[in-house]
Parts: C-alpha cells; structure tokens; sequence
C-alpha cells in the first residue's frame, strides 16, 4: 500500500512549499530554465538571505534542486520531485480516509 | 466505511472530511484526548506515533514523533488552540527538530475537529489547513483558491513538458 509508506511530514512539507506566492514563482522559473539564486534576488523585493531561505525551503520539499557552480549556487527545478508531489497530493485524502477507519476500529473494541 | 465525503481542494491547500462512527460524541472526544488512543491511529501501523508531552488544554503544546520502519524518528509538535470538550478542538501543528525545537522556516498547519451528535451516532468533520504568515496575507489580497490554483497548473505543465521531453 503506497499510503502505508507516506510520512505526514512529507505531505506536509509540499504543502507548506507552495504556500507561498514568491515560493511558487520560484517553482515556475527554475521548471523553465535554471537561475542563480543571486539572479533570483534580484528579481523579488527582497533580501537575498530570504531568497535563499525560500529556495532551501523548495529544496527539502524536493521540488527544486541546487548545485554550487563556481561563486555562484545554481537553482533549477527537480521534475522527479514534482511528479512525486503531485502524487503526494492525491493521497493526503487517502490517509486522512485510513485514519477514519482506525478510528472506528477503535471504537468498535468498545 | 466510516468517511461519508470529503472536499479536497489542493488549490485552496485544504481538506474536509467528513466521517460518521457509530460511538456517541463523548467517546469519539477520547480518541483525541487520550494521547495512547491517540497514538493508535494517528500514524500508519508501519509508521506509529508516540506523544511523550500532551498538555491538553487551551495554549498547551504536544509534542511526538513517528518512527519510520527504518528507525528514524521524525519529531511533530502541536499546539491547542481551542479545547471544548466534547465538540470542538482545534490545534496547530508542525516539524520540531531532533531536540523538539519548533522548526520555523517551515511554518505550520492548522487543524479544527468538530464533533456533532447524531443521537448516539457521532459525525466527526475534520478541516485541515496549510498556511503560513505569508500565505494568510496572500489569502487576503487574492483569494487562496486563485494562488493554488498557479502552483497545481503549473505542477501539470511541468509533468507535460517533462512527459515530452
């Protein structure tokens, strides 16, 4: 059973990725063609520092990867990933449904 | 089978479940409660769940972890927002690193359970909720149904363009 093998946490940690619009805007550049994360800053009202900390959220959500090249940190999207998290979606409900059912087995005992 | 519907809108980052056991309202509150019966069902069998702080009560916090088949021991923590027994909980949760400390960059999810009676029978409707600060913003300014909506397009034109490739 694939829902036996899903953590929480991982669901969880998609969710929380992509819950937010910079976040999001990420996804879509880099799923399009690789970016530094120096030129990712440059495009957002923000602190390279944060734009960073999106990025390594996105990274252990595995929707994106990044690699050191030279000075600069390459970011580009992690189409595996991706494929995984659309799958992770479709079984939060699953394991929500197998809960129910433990629940009520629970309270069958008595 | 106890789920009677659920609404899952990834684009809204939110799931409702609706669920009916044949237990009256005061027992279906125990299973929440009752950190060991908690335990039973929260994780899956092969990944259970252990509560070693449960502080049942409106602010209090929880914490627990899962251990994975591999014996690794990822931590959660939970945080009661409302407590009235025996309808209404609510609570936040999120990741705690190795040591139980909150692991913030994450953000957290939010939980509300409320139990109704159906004479005898209980119906449990289970609304879950990602979001974070920067989101609940977001929600204001353009709708949360809009925002995820980009993110699971764009997830399918990521796969289509990768199916091709």
């Amino acid at each position: 059973m694939v829902v036996y093998q899903l953590r929480d946490a991982d669901v969880d940690r998609l969710f929380q990725a992509l819950a937010d619009a910079t976040r999001r805007d990420i996804v879509r550049r880099v799923t399009a063609g690789e970016y530094s994360v120096s030129g990712l800053a440059a495009l957002y009202a923000m602190s390279f520092a944060a734009v960073q900390k999106h990025v390594a959220v996105l990274e252990r959500a595995s929707l994106v990867m990044k690699e050191k090249r030279g000075r600069e940190q390459i970011v580009r999207g992690n189409h595996e990933g991706l494929q995984k998290a659309r799958r992770l979606l479709d079984e939060y409900e699953a394991i929500w449904r197998q809960r129910a059912e433990r629940i009520a087995d629970i309270l069958a005992e008595g | 089978m106890p789920v009677i519907s659920s609404t899952k809108n990834l684009e809204a980052l939110s799931l409702t479940l609706v669920a009916e056991f044949d237990a009256a309202v005061e027992r279906v509150w125990q299973i929440w409660e009752d950190p060991r019966q908690l335990e039973r069902w929260w994780g899956p069998p092969n990944y259970p769940a252990t509560f070693d702080r449960f502080d049942f009560q409106p602010g209090g916090n929880a914490d627990y972890y899962m251990t994975t088949p591999e014996g690794e021991k990822p931590r959660g923590w939970w945080k009661f927002r409302t407590i009235e027994a025996p309808r209404k909980l609510e609570f936040d949760d999120g990741f705690a690193d190795e040591t139980g400390v909150p692991v913030d960059a994450m953000g957290s999810a939010h939980a509300a359970v409320d139990l109704e009676d159906l004479g005898g029978r209980t119906r449990m409707t289970i609304m879950s909720t990602f979001d974070s600060e920067e989101q609940m913003e977001e929600m204001v300014q353009m709708g949360m149904e809009e925002g995820m909506k980009e993110a699971a397009g764009q997830i399918d034109a990521v796969l289509a363009q990768h199916a091709r490739a």
